[in-house]
């Protein structure tokens, strides 16, 4: 089948997923469109981010349809490669590779996955690195930047492979404070620009300005979502009142 | 209310670990005012070198060894018999052959780390492989040679390998002291795997997972994400099995390798004077300490700059 923009980007049907006997996500079904900034809410252990990974297939699903710009990834022939080119990830611990620089870290992908060139390829990791504010620490290693900075650079590599879709998980929960807002001001800029993106936060008021759409999840199963301004102001569920009423 | 302080002196330390097994009392310290109980607080490693077994080689021992050795030399003078040339004399004398036998153990132990380090890549490789059977395979063979004893395996190879091979035309002889070596690499191969697959397994998920979301295949994320940060962590055990091999090669000298020990053998047999047999020994073991000594100081030095703070 066809994919065309008019389609969910990501279109999620009945997704379940057990680990033994826990399970995690028990029939979740979830629409993104292109360009819009969906996000994800819900109590911890609610099955967020085994979610994310499903999308890009780094978790296999037990039952149940993802399909990512009309490519099945449910299906044990998909080329998941080529999947991942397509789909960004940025993780809560960062996960920079500490033995390279990070301007290394933004350039290893496009450079060995695409076998681009490497010429160009610096070019354009210098200008992400300006994009994310970072000009002048090209050649730090993750090491000697800031959780915010290593964050940033994160986001720069994930944008490097120049995906139809980034997904974010719980990406500011390991920040302080004070650092929690550059990372947020990144993210919202590339949403400015049209990048399509999934997030997993806790950050409601972030969710609540940023998202198009919002998914409450608890247990497995989206209890409540619709757009930010009908979500946060008249939810019908009693479980999402209930914990909107102990996060706001 | 106080919390105590985790001391750090090692008799302290178990005071502490008593009174933590105690369970509840950590609670109930408000009421007591002056008494102090033992706080749980996350487990902290101490610091690797009070951990693990001291090595042999440290400067004491160094200094104990060649005050020995000094000390063994005068008991030989004591002894010696008028006429007889002093033990100083004799063992500057056999120095050059002794030298030349010890050349051999580098030769060999540089060799058998070279050849063992490859193969225990490749072993340490099939150890984290995704197919059952090639990790099943790897494993058995790992265990096989991490356990055997070195002598063992050093008998099987002079016996079972032939005393030359021929390869296209050519015949390249094998003499006794490179199938001692080939008797030594396997081991170290088995030992290396195991130090691959140690390092491999300490890398951090994380590490994995964003290599994998970055759509770099299995060989790509090993060669460039994981395989170079254990490098790191893999040198400084790695530095230690050389030692170990260095000190292993004298097992050569009962399959009759003309190697250090071996000639000191040769050379007490070719003086017949009991009171050279203590110095003698002593005297090879300190051209062991010295060589191995700085290789011990580097570990250290290594391990503690590439622990994680």
């Amino acid at each position: 089948m066809a994919w065309t923009p008019e389609l969910p980007l990501i279109r999620m049907r009945d997704v379940r997923k057990t680990f033994g006997a826990n399970i995690v996500l028990d029939g979740i079904s979830i629409d993104v469109m292109k360009g819009e900034v969906v996000c994800i809410i819900g109590p911890s252990g609610a099955g967020k981010s085994t979610l994310l990974r499903c999308i890009n297939a780094l978790v296999p699903i037990d039952s149940g349809s993802i399909r990512v710009e009309g490519q099945e990834v449910n299906d044990p022939k998909l080329d998941k490669l080529a999947l991942r080119r397509n789909v960004g990830m940025v993780f809560q611990q960062y996960n920079l590779f500490p033995h390279r620089t990070a301007l290394a870290n933004i350039m290893m992908a496009p450079v060995h996955v695409l076998k681009r060139d490497r010429a160009e390829v610096e070019i354009e990791a210098r200008a992400l690195m300006r994009k994310v504010r970072l000009d002048g620490k090209e050649d730090a290693y993750p090491g000697e930047l800031s959780g915010g900075q290593q964050q940033r650079v994160a986001i720069a590599r994930s944008l490097a492979m120049q995906p139809a879709v980034i997904l974010f998980d719980e990406v500011t929960a390991a920040l302080d404070p004070e650092t929690v807002k550059e990372v947020l001001v990144t993210i919202r800029e590339l949403a400015d620009e049209g990048m399509t993106c999934v997030i997993v936060t806790h950050e409601m008021g972030f969710a609540r300005e940023l998202a198009d759409h919002i998914y409450f999840t608890d247990r497995g199963v989206v209890v409540e979502h619709g757009p930010p301004a009908e979500f946060f102001t008249n939810c019908r569920d009693e479980r999402t009142r209930q914990f909107l009423s102990q996060i706001l | 209310m106080k919390s105590a302080q985790i001391p750090t002196s090692p008799r302290k330390r178990g005071e502490v670990r008593a009174a933590a097994t105690c369970g509840g009392g950590a609670t109930r310290g408000k009421g007591g005012g002056q008494r102090i109980f033992a706080v749980l607080k996350p487990f902290r490693l101490q610091s690797a070198a009070h951990e693990l077994p001291r090595s042999l080689f440290t400067a004491r021992s160094g200094i104990v060894l060649i005050f020995v050795l000094l000390l063994s030399v005068g008991f030989g003078e004591a002894q010696a018999g008028p006429g007889t040339p002093s033990i100083v004399a004799t063992i500057l004398k056999w120095t050059p052959l002794l030298a030349q036998g010890f050349a051999l153990n580098i030769a060999m132990s540089f060799l058998a780390m070279a050849i063992g380090t490859v193969l225990g890549l490749m072993l340490g490789l099939g150890l984290i492989a995704l197919t059952r059977p090639v990790r099943a395979t790897a494993w058995l063979i790992t265990q096989f040679f991490r356990n055997a004893p070195w002598l063992v395996l050093l008998f099987y190879c002079i016996l079972l390998m032939p005393f030359e091979v021929s390869i296209g035309g050519a015949t390249i002889p094998l003499p006794a002291w490179a199938k001692s070596t080939a008797g030594l690499a396997l081991p170290v191969m088995a030992n290396v795997a195991e130090l691959v697959r140690g390092a491999v397994q300490s890398i951090p998920a994380g590490q994995w997972e964003a290599a994998e979301s970055l759509a770099f295949t299995r060989l790509q994320m090993l060669r460039l994400v994981i395989l170079p940060q254990c490098v790191k962590r893999m040198t400084p055990p790695w530095m230690n099995l050389y030692a170990i091999v260095v000190v292993g090669t004298p097992l050569a000298s009962i399959v009759g390798v003309n190697e250090a020990m071996t000639l000191t053998g040769d050379v007490l047999s070719s003086e017949g004077r009991t009171e050279l047999l203590v110095p003698m020994y002593l005297y090879l073991l300190t051209w062991f300490f010295i060589y191995c000594y700085p290789i011990a100081r580097a570990t250290v030095a290594l391990e503690r700059r590439f622990q994680v703070p």
